[in-house]
């Protein structure tokens, strides 16, 4: 049989997602969502237009790893941070990220009223229900019952409360445009995402308000756990509370959708 | 002939690729370490049933895995 046929790449390391080793723990699925953003920063042709907003936490270093502008923000801040770019530079395509300590805590103000705002930006939210950097202590998100290192004896509703929905919460805001819920357990949902990003980042150009892409993900090191069980994890207890799917999606952005 | 090349120095031996293959067990984990002292993965195809579909490349949080087809 001769190979006539010339080899092609089909998959390979997106131009806006630098060269780098990432400093993510082995199994974590932030290099997942780093490389998805960068992939649509790709398709879209954004890259010098885009600027990231890097949260505190673990993904502080984000601006290391996606290849546009970045800015670092304050704990928290940087839906607030996001609004002033867009505000003076209508033409970039601004985006948060943020982790689940930074945005469902200390920043949980920041993001409702960015959202209320209707501010043309976009927020990727990573929801591993456990602070991460700090060293697996309890977060706003972090499930009934679940054993973090500052609830050893798992999250007592009595004494703690209930976790935070964000898109649940923020979907009910009048200037929210595009609000769901995404994983990346599996190569069909990290497909679901990426389609997610896009039609984000397509709202914020088209200017119909605020979007939000919740992903639920993990944290094999500070949940104890083998990166593939950890995704076991997430799809028995993580998504029960955090159930996937479309929480918003304006008429003005189901007509964007329809056109493209 | 579809086929995936792994970067062993970036693998960080996770092992979320090993899970996804639909022809099985195409992507292993390996037996030897690299130089972080993580053991990577490694392809297996003796048989050449590797279809290119890059479910593994999806999967991983590392981008260390390049696909041809």
């Amino acid at each position: 049989m001769s190979e006539a046929k010339e080899e092609k790449i089909v998959f390979q390391r997106p131009k806006a997602l630098c060269d780098v080793v990432t400093h993510y723990c082995p199994g974590c699925l932030h290099g997942v969502v780093h490389r998805v953003i960068a992939e649509v920063i790709d398709d879209l042709g954004i890259q010098e237009i885009t600027v990231g907003i890097a949260p505190v936490g673990c993904s502080v270093l984000a601006y290391n790893y996606i290849a546009t502008d970045f800015a670092e923000a304050a704990h928290g801040r940087a839906p607030a941070m996001a609004t002033g770019m867009k505000r003076v530079h209508p033409e970039l395509v601004v985006f948060t990220y943020q982790g689940d300590g930074d945005l469902a805590a200390i920043g949980t103000n920041e993001l409702i009223h960015a959202a209320t705002r209707g501010e043309n930006i976009t927020t990727i939210f990573i929801n591993n229900a456990i602070y991460g950097m700090t060293g697996g202590q309890m977060a706003p998100t972090t499930l009934p019952g679940q054993v973090t290192t500052s609830t050893p004896r798992g999250r007592d509703t009595k004494l703690a409360g209930f976790p935070v929905r964000v898109c649940e919460l923020v979907s009910t805001l009048e200037g929210s445009a595009y609000i769901v819920r995404r994983s990346a357990y599996n190569p069909s949902e990290i497909r679901k995402l990426k389609a997610a990003i896009k039609t984000a980042f397509q709202v914020q150009m088209a200017g119909l308000g605020y979007s939000l892409v919740e992903v639920v993900s993990n944290c094999p090191t500070n949940w104890g756990m083998t990166p593939l069980e950890s995704l076991k994890w997430l799809q028995e207890n993580m998504l029960a509370y955090y159930p996937l799917g479309d929480y918003k999606v304006k008429d003005s952005v189901k007509e964007l959708m329809a056109k493209k | 002939m579809p086929r995936i090349v792994i970067d062993v120095e970036r693998c960080k031996g996770c092992g979320l690729c090993t899970q996804v293959c639909p022809k099985g067990d195409l992507v292993q984990m390996s037996d030897e370490f690299n130089s972080k002292g993580y053991r990577p993965s490694k392809f297996v195809d003796p048989e050449k049933k590797c279809i290119g579909c890059a479910f593994c490349a999806n999967m991983c949080p590392d981008v260390a895995i390049t696909v041809y087809r």
